[in-house]
């Protein structure tokens, strides 16, 4: 075996400075890898949202330009239009294998939840019989710490029992990169590459990568939504940002919590919690 | 470029500070006390915890703030780490808050090991505890560099220089006996806010930072980029006719054109292009970016192979087969010698075995001394063999080097494994290298339609043990399942003929019945065990062999009707003194306390065995 000399260290080229943003995106396309490797099947949540967008995106950066899984949208039939149509223009242009999910009637969810949380767990119960109907092993989804405070306890592979329940009070140890993958039947793993991101690097990551957007997260008539649900259990906010970085400046002057508008997370103390250790994002 | 110091048009990324110490202590006042005086709340969160305070009759807790789960305020501890982002000038930290009630040890260890940095909180008056010294060990297991310890509720001492000065030494010896330096000592009350972001009035003679300013001035986290340069391959795709061998860069720089070695085989392949999706062209790539290479010639490597320079320029990865390693346990029972599982290594798994428990460290005084186990949540110091050679570089803290971590068949991860080196192999020793399974359980279910599980019958001779097992072992195989009898009796006329009736022996008898129940079982067969095995302890050896597939079923029959079956005759010639140590007689047998299954025999035996075929059946099939 002959060994080729290293070539000349004159003008050896430099590898690019990493910023916050460029060790996000590492970290993120690392997290899809494993998914990928020690999941399958697999899926992504696609809510059409600028989170899912951008795991849309990153999966892509991971897969040399393509998603090798299906994308998952459970369509609650409440959505607003804007989103529909982004959906068939996006699954096309990005050659995604989209895979729809239908959601239950509200009378059949359980009555004891406050209005708009019961409203949101229509979603888990559809995304529950998508992940049966496919035997679903992995589940990537698009949430992060900083949302919610509920949210902050997840774990990157985040395992769910039988009849998918979070057990919060007794989730694995995660560290130094290794995700726990137990599997008995019936279990799956959420996934969670955007777990370390915040509200603004997002924003900031879909501005440098220019990933595009539902254009409802910018300001019409003083009025924009920061934050996506169903049309019912979603209010916009007060805001003249109608820019990538007019959204961006307005954020970071704002100590405003991102779920302000969405309702389910307002109604009691424990509804939030109560939703996601059944199931809910 | 051989730094990690960014140009100034570069945000840096936010730097972990995890926040330790024993229950207590005031770690999570601490945390809201800091996000409130670094203005780094939420709008909605100040009034979120006043609401909270009011609605409990309280003044305001700064803890509320992070005790956001609704069981934590029930139980009035905090349960799991949390990430809270705050700014302090230029700079972003994010503080994970880590719990102080020991049986979470594996959540704290989630929160901290990416830290950069440690606040290490303790309680001025009632100076280090035994969390704080197991999480001072932890610190330094999981390589955390940067320590600042946080004199808590100094107000207690009133702030007083020569009692302060006390519990300073004592936290300080401790520490220096964990080879941890420590950055700042700081005098402070949380609760009070002095010394946390404005100096203490009260303590006019402390001369050191504030808490806010240590933390300033933790150094931002140490260039990877100037080591040799390792990539663990994480995965190997094939997407058009193009093959990408992709993984995450360790440490060093990699460029087109490089020669590399890959893993331990002994191949060799240049670089001949570094890939990556919407991004700038370039031919190089450092530590820490998500790459994939097209390799000349195209070969494949296996997930976990370790990429290095061809050419070696510094150390070369250490190449092993037993590895000498620190340990901390995180699983619910203790460890012992014998023990097997995978080890990860970054993205390589490797199948170990736990060689020796050379040294385990006493917490009340983080002494070394040997031990047989490892207690849940302890520390050791242990040697793991594999069935061949690993490549690895030894751990160092603050850089991903030798991060093993053990994990069980059940895919749980069950320790961490910072890896120190090469084990020497003892004089004289016979190296053995045991191999495990790769047939997972599933695969044994899918294929048997059913577990494996060791079911052991214990009772006094003539109790019913070998009829019993022997009707259970038809009924089973005529359901379909895979079954073997492993009979006292039987077996003393092969595997354990060289063996009497003292305790000695009576132990080695268990000891190698128990190890052929524990082949068998892994091997997906339900396997009965029909033996006296009168002692608890002895029992208790089985069942640690077995493991979690182990079943103790007592098989109980009064001594008398026993005696009055004897269908050996045994219990005549014991009592007329021909045979000694006679279980029942003149040895002692032990019934089990709580045994999984107590099978009683003076009813029908047809009911006895269906009875327990049905037990053996609920355990096995799921």
């Amino acid at each position: 075996m002959s060994l080729v000399p290293p070539s000349p260290a004159t003008t050896l080229a430099t590898p690019r400075a990493m910023d916050d943003l460029d060790q996000l995106e590492a970290q993120s396309i690392f997290i899809l890898r494993e998914a990928y490797r020690k999941l399958r099947p697999l899926s992504l949540l696609w809510s059409l949202g600028k989170d899912s967008n951008v795991m849309v995106w990153l999966a892509r950066k991971a897969f040399m330009g393509r998603v090798p899984f299906p994308v998952m949208h459970v369509d609650t039939g409440k959505k607003f239009p804007e989103m529909y149509a982004f959906r068939e223009e996006y699954t096309k242009k990005w050659n995604l294998d989209l895979m729809l999910g239908d959601c239950p009637p509200v009378e059949e969810i359980d009555p004891s939840l406050p209005p708009a949380a019961r409203s949101a767990a229509r979603k888990t119960a559809g995304l529950a019989s998508l992940i049966e109907k496919h035997k679903l092993r992995g589940v990537i989804a698009g949430i992060r710490r900083d949302e919610q405070a509920t949210r902050a306890k997840e774990r990157v592979f985040s395992p769910r029992g039988a009849g998918h329940r979070w057990d919060v009070r007794n989730q694995p140890p995660e560290f130094w990169d290794q995700y726990a993958t137990p599997y008995e039947d019936g279990m799956h793993i959420r996934v969670h590459p955007l777990l370390s991101w915040r509200e603004i690097d997002i924003w900031r990551y879909i501005e440098r990568e220019n990933i595009p957007l539902v254009d409802l997260y910018f300001a019409k008539n003083g009025k924009r939504y920061r934050s996506l649900g169903d049309q019912d259990i979603t209010s916009p906010i007060d805001s003249n940002a109608s820019t990538l970085a007019e959204v961006i400046a307005e954020l970071e002057n704002s100590k405003t919590s991102e779920r302000a508008g969405r309702a389910m997370d307002h109604e009691s103390e424990d509804a939030f919690e109560r939703l996601r250790v059944a199931g809910y994002l | 470029m051989t730094t990690n110091d960014l140009p100034a048009s570069l945000r840096a990324a936010a730097t972990p500070i995890v926040i330790v110490g024993h229950v207590d202590h005031g770690k999570s006042t601490l945390i809201g006390r800091l996000l409130y005086d670094t203005d780094s709340l939420q709008d909605g969160k100040l009034a979120q915890i006043v609401e909270s305070s009011r609605k409990r009759g309280l003044a305001v807790e700064w803890s509320f703030l992070l005790d956001s789960l609704q069981i934590e305020r029930d139980q009035g501890v905090t349960v799991d780490s949390t990430r809270i982002p705050f700014h302090l000038g230029g700079r972003e930290f994010v503080i994970v808050d880590a719990p102080g009630h020991r049986q979470f040890l594996r959540n704290m260890i989630t929160g901290a090991a990416d830290a950069e940095a440690a606040v290490l909180v303790v309680d001025a008056l009632e100076g280090a505890q035994e969390q704080t010294r197991r999480h001072a060990m932890l610190l330094r297991l999981i390589g955390i560099r940067h320590v600042i310890v946080l004199l808590n509720k100094s107000d207690l001492l009133d702030f007083d220089q020569a009692r302060i000065g006390q519990a300073e030494a004592d936290v300080r010896d401790l520490l220096g006996r964990l080879e941890i330096t420590v950055e700042a000592f700081v005098p402070a009350s949380a609760r009070d806010g002095d010394n946390i972001a404005t100096r203490s009035e009260r303590a006019p003679w402390y001369t050191g930072p504030t808490l806010v300013e240590a933390l300033a001035s933790v150094p931002a986290p140490a260039s990877r980029l100037a080591l040799d340069f390792r990539m663990p391959v994480q995965d190997v795709y094939r997407f058009d006719d193009v093959r990408y061998v992709a993984g995450r860069i360790e440490r060093g720089v990699i460029r087109a054109g490089d020669r590399i070695m890959i893993g331990s085989q002994g191949q060799q392949a240049t670089v001949a292009e570094i890939c990556r999706w919407h991004a700038p062209e370039n031919p190089v790539a450092g530590a820490g970016e998500s790459i994939a290479l097209r390799l000349e010639p195209d070969l494949v490597p296996d997930r976990g192979d370790l990429l290095f320079p061809a050419q070696e320029t510094g150390t070369a990865p250490i190449r092993t087969a037993r590895l000498r390693t620190r340990l901390f346990w995180l699983r619910g029972e203790p460890l012992r010698v014998g023990e097997s599982f995978t080890l990860r290594l970054a993205t390589a798994e490797h199948d170990v075995t736990v060689a020796s428990i050379d040294a385990v460290v006493n917490l009340d005084d983080l002494t070394l001394s040997p031990g047989d186990e490892v207690p849940p949540d302890g520390f050791a110091e242990i040697t793991l063999v594999a069935s061949h050679a690993i490549l690895f570089d030894p751990f160092s803290p603050g850089y991903s080097d030798g991060r093993g971590v053990l994990v069980d068949r059940f895919q749980r991860i069950v320790g961490g494994a910072p890896l120190l080196g090469a084990a020497e192999l003892p004089d004289g020793a016979h190296a053995i290298h045991p191999t495990a399974s790769r047939v997972s359980l599933g695969q044994r279910r899918a294929l048997h339609g059913h577990d494996g599980g060791v079911f052991w019958l214990t009772g006094l001779p003539g109790s019913g043990k070998s009829t019993i097992a022997r009707a259970v072992e038809s009924e089973l195989v005529a359901e379909g399942l895979r079954t073997t009898v492993l009979d006292g009796d039987t077996l003393r006329a092969g595997l354990c003929s060289d063996l009497g009736f003292s305790p000695e022996d009576r132990r080695e008898n268990i000891r190698r019945t128990a190890h052929v129940a524990r082949l068998l079982a892994e091997s997906g067969q339900a396997v009965i065990v029909a033996l006296v095995s009168p002692l608890i302890e002895d029992r208790a050896l089985a069942a640690q062999i077995i493991g979690e597939g182990f079943h103790e079923v007592h098989v109980d029959t009064a001594l008398a009707i026993c005696e009055t079956r004897d269908p050996k005759g045994l219990y005549a010639a014991a009592r007329a003194g021909r045979i000694q140590d006679f279980t029942g007689v003149s040895a002692p047998y032990e019934a089990p306390q709580a045994p999984a299954l107590r099978l009683e025999t003076d009813g029908a035996l047809a009911g006895t065995v269906s009875g327990f075929r049905e037990f053996i059946e609920a355990k096995l099939k799921h």
